[in-house]
């Protein structure tokens, strides 16, 4: 598996950081688009973007302050790739969920 | 008006603490301060807040335990008070619901942190223990023989950690199914 598959909060955190974000304005970001299914709660997000900025899949946007909690985000070209092939992965999932149920019915 | 209460929890049962807090606040009865097996309270609304427990990675004034705490604050927790490494933390109800960890792998990785505690202080007693042993039987120094606390406090320990484990071990399995 040279693809394995990103978790719901890591998906969404890499969607939403397509724009510059802080960690706040993840969290609101992330409930608004999926319609208040995802509720990233503070410490599960904070764990992903220090694993993330490890990952080198974002990175923190150089701010007037050292708090990192004003500090925002954004996704990098490796980010990018990460959500590219998890689209890939995605849609064929569904392409095959969708073909086998089909015919079932 | 304020309430101490003094009540030993153990780590492996944070979950259990966290219940009784919770219970107290829906009473009227909000945590406001901690110390060793001492719990400060003042009068609320009943179920005005709710509370979490966490074990932190670092201590409680190093720089990136501040940060981590100064981030929950935004997100509308209060840090009312911590022990050691251990971080209590509440939420005004009215504010929604209040979770730490919203997946499995993190809460995982929560019961990991704990477990590593445990096992080390676990492990201390227990050489302490065997040091103390060698000692009396080379030297027949008896005093040493107070380390049979150091292997009590290893049991003990030993069956916190069982305890703890079998919880991670249930989040391993639902893991498997879900996120």
């Amino acid at each position: 598996m040279s693809n394995p598959a990103l978790t719901e909060a890591v998906f969404y955190i890499l969607l939403s950081l397509m724009q510059p974000m802080h960690g706040y304005g993840i969290m609101q970001n992330v409930e608004e688009l999926s319609g208040g299914r995802v509720k990233l709660a503070a410490g599960t997000l904070y764990g992903a973007i220090a694993t993330l900025l490890e990952k080198g899949w974002i990175t923190a946007l150089p701010g007037p302050s050292d708090n990192r909690n004003k500090k925002e985000y954004q996704i990098t070209e490796n980010g990018k790739q990460a959500v590219q092939s998890e689209l890939l992965r995605l849609q064929e999932l569904l392409n095959n969920g969708k073909r086998i149920t089909e015919g079932l019915k | 008006m304020r309430k101490i209460i003094h009540k030993v929890f153990f780590a492996w049962d944070f979950d259990k603490e966290e219940k009784w807090l919770n219970e107290l606040a829906a009473k009227g009865l909000s945590l406001i301060g901690v110390g060793l097996f001492r719990y400060e309270f003042e009068e609320t609304l009943p179920g005005e807040y709710s509370y979490k427990l966490e074990l932190l990675e670092k201590n409680i004034n190093h720089p990136e335990s501040q940060q981590y705490l100064a981030f929950l604050e935004e997100t509308g927790a209060e840090h009312v008070g911590s022990w050691i490494r251990w971080a209590y933390l509440r939420k005004k109800r009215s504010e929604g619901e209040f979770e730490l960890f919203s997946d499995n792998a993190s809460r995982a990785k929560h019961l990991v942190r704990i477990l590593t505690l445990i096992g080390v202080i676990g492990a201390l007693n227990l050489l302490a223990f065997f040091y103390n042993l060698t000692i009396f039987f080379i030297f027949h120094n008896s005093v040493s023989l107070f380390s049979l606390l150091n292997l009590l406090l290893a049991l003990l320990f030993t069956f916190g950690f069982i305890r703890l484990w079998r919880k991670r071990k249930k989040l391993k399995t639902e893991q498997s199914l879900f996120e």
